[in-house]
């Protein structure tokens, strides 16, 4: 049950798995940027290669990341024809209805899918190797600076680590009620789309009520145990940044210099 | 002595109640007692505790822990003093692995890094469950996630130790190893800690120095276990439990056979229906 919503977590012990979760982070963030670099086919393939061998590098094999791409399928097919459809200019190859097939639809169209498949990969990167409490941290620690501004950034950090803890506890707790439930004769997944809604409402209610229970026990707990607020509290849990991550950051800078460079080609 | 804890007539009332949780509650506890509060559900023993570390504000009188009164002033100064175990494993767990449950307390204290990774590990020690520091809750036995609980009020150090049903949502195997744990604890903080377990469980009960019954409110008595366990009428009428020793005793007097007037363990009134045995 646990290993529904999270589980996207893979544990493993590379290199990129020990990387900092902020090293993963800013270079998931830089790499959407760089790779509009890329305007010919050269550069496609130089970044096409980077992302794949930083996926050899994490040692978990290429299944898991094209899994990775199946929630967003939609959106990328969406997106992809889209391109092809109403991209007027270039050569005309097809004329039906309202839709024009182009030569530059065709090469937009699979540009933007390729772009749109390095970009989930390489990012899908960070949350395979990372524990979803670490991807916390490094928001933290990134997000610090606006604290000067007024941003409760300990106080939002705790939350996500406390959500993130209870999940698998409500999980359980989820299930145990749809247990109870279906003992009293409620079916779950029968019936039409609005049956089937409705039929999630006896599991929700008790669900809520109880997750709110759990929080005033939590707070009363928090509270007896010294907690004042964000501010005044030392950190247990540190992220620190090792040699690997220098190497990493400077194998990217090396990556996004070759990639600007393949515009000359 | 001073007393560690002292209530001078307390009475609290949660808002929109029509009866006073607890009606002028007056009480001292003895520093490095072991004392047990039963009552019936619903009968102010969890309003008791949670006075105590201000969790809850009283409605009238006074409470004072190691002499510190017990106000807004001093609330954290209190709250260093009172550690106290809750009764749902699950909603007391504040960190997302068994180190950071511990170190939980420490952070909201400041204590530098360095510090919390020597205290952290040595309050795991205590309870054996240093294996399991990198371990997730979720993972984890009921039993096992309230010895965290208990390491973790022990890595403040504080001065009473309030058990708040504390082994009533565990099985009969993790409830005797929790008691045996805190006892082995006690044992070796000596008059360095003080013990008040709010409990159902009479037998738990029973091993205490003192206990406290309290009935809709109201305090009924406190006195030794012995006293208070030896008199079967009254706790029936307060709808408590008698003690399974208590029991056996009522019935072989039934029968005619002459028992000890004293409180007796289960395995005191073993011990003496062996003696009885070999008389025969």
């Amino acid at each position: 049950m646990s290993n529904m919503i999270l589980g996207r977590y893979l544990p493993g012990v590379s290199w990129v798995h020990r990387l900092d979760a902020r090293t993963k982070f800013i270079l998931s963030m830089l790499f959407i940027f760089v790779i509009f670099m890329a305007n010919n086919i050269y550069g496609y393939l130089f970044a096409t290669a980077f992302v794949a061998l930083s996926i050899i590098m994490t040692g978990l094999g290429f299944k898991v990341f094209f899994n990775g791409l199946k929630p967003l399928a939609m959106l990328m097919l969406i997106t992809t024809f889209l391109q092809l459809f109403f991209m007027n200019t270039g050569t005309v190859l097809v004329h039906w209805w309202i839709f024009t097939i182009t030569t530059d639809g065709v090469i937009n169209s699979v540009i933007v899918f390729v772009r749109f498949m390095l970009i989930i990969m390489f990012t899908t990167i960070l949350t395979l190797t990372t524990p979803p409490l670490e991807v916390a941290d490094a928001m933290e620690s990134l997000m610090s600076p606006l604290r000067k501004i007024g941003v409760p950034v300990s106080e939002l950090a705790l939350m996500v680590s406390i959500a993130l803890r209870f999940v698998p506890t409500l999980m359980d707790e989820a299930q145990s009620i749809m247990n109870a439930q279906r003992a009293r004769g409620v079916a779950f997944n029968e019936g039409g789309l609005i049956q089937r809604a409705k039929s999630y409402v006896p599991l929700l209610i008790p669900l809520f009520v109880n997750a709110i229970k759990r929080a005033i026990e939590l707070g009363d707990a928090m509270e007896a145990r010294g907690y004042r607020d964000g501010e005044h509290r030392t950190k247990f849990r540190v992220l620190k940044y090792t040699k690997i991550d220098g190497v990493a950051f400077a194998a990217f800078f090396i990556f996004a210099i070759g990639l600007f460079a393949t515009r000359f080609i | 002595m001073q007393p560690i804890i002292e209530f001078k007539d307390v009475s609290f009332s949660y808002p929109n109640a029509e009866q006073p949780a607890l009606k002028n509650l007056s009480l001292q506890i003895q520093k490095g007692d072991w004392v047990a509060v039963i009552g019936h559900n619903g009968s102010g023993k969890s309003t008791f505790a949670k006075l105590i570390n201000y969790l809850l504000i009283p409605t009238s009188g006074s409470i004072t822990v190691d002499g510190i009164p017990v106000d807004q002033e001093h609330v954290y100064d209190i709250r260093d003093l009172v550690g106290m175990v809750f009764q749902n494993p699950d909603n007391q767990f504040v960190g997302a692995t068994v180190a950071d449950d511990v170190a939980f307390g420490l952070e909201n204290r400041q204590v530098p890094r360095e510090k919390m990774l020597e205290i952290v590990p040595d309050a795991l020690e205590r309870v054996q469950m240093n294996a399991y520091a990198a371990r997730e809750p979720a993972r984890l036995s009921g039993g096992q996630k309230q010895r965290v609980a208990i390491a973790s009020v022990l890595a403040v150090e504080p001065k009473v130790l309030i058990l708040d049903e504390a082994t009533s949502m565990l099985d009969p195997k993790g409830r005797r190893e929790m008691i045996a744990l805190v006892h082995e604890l006690k044992q070796e903080l000596g008059a360095e800690l003080t013990v008040l377990s709010i409990t159902h469980d009479i037998d738990e009960a029973a091993s205490a120095d003192e206990v406290v019954i309290l009935n809709d409110g109201e305090l009924m008595g406190v006195d030794k276990p012995e006293v208070i366990f030896s008199d079967a009428e009254r706790l029936r009428r307060l709808g408590l439990a008698v003690p399974f020793a208590e029991q056996l005793k009522a019935k072989l007097k039934a029968r005619g056979i002459k028992v000890p007037e004293t409180y007796q363990t289960t395995e005191g009134m073993a011990e003496w229906i062996w003696q009885l045995h070999s008389k025969m």
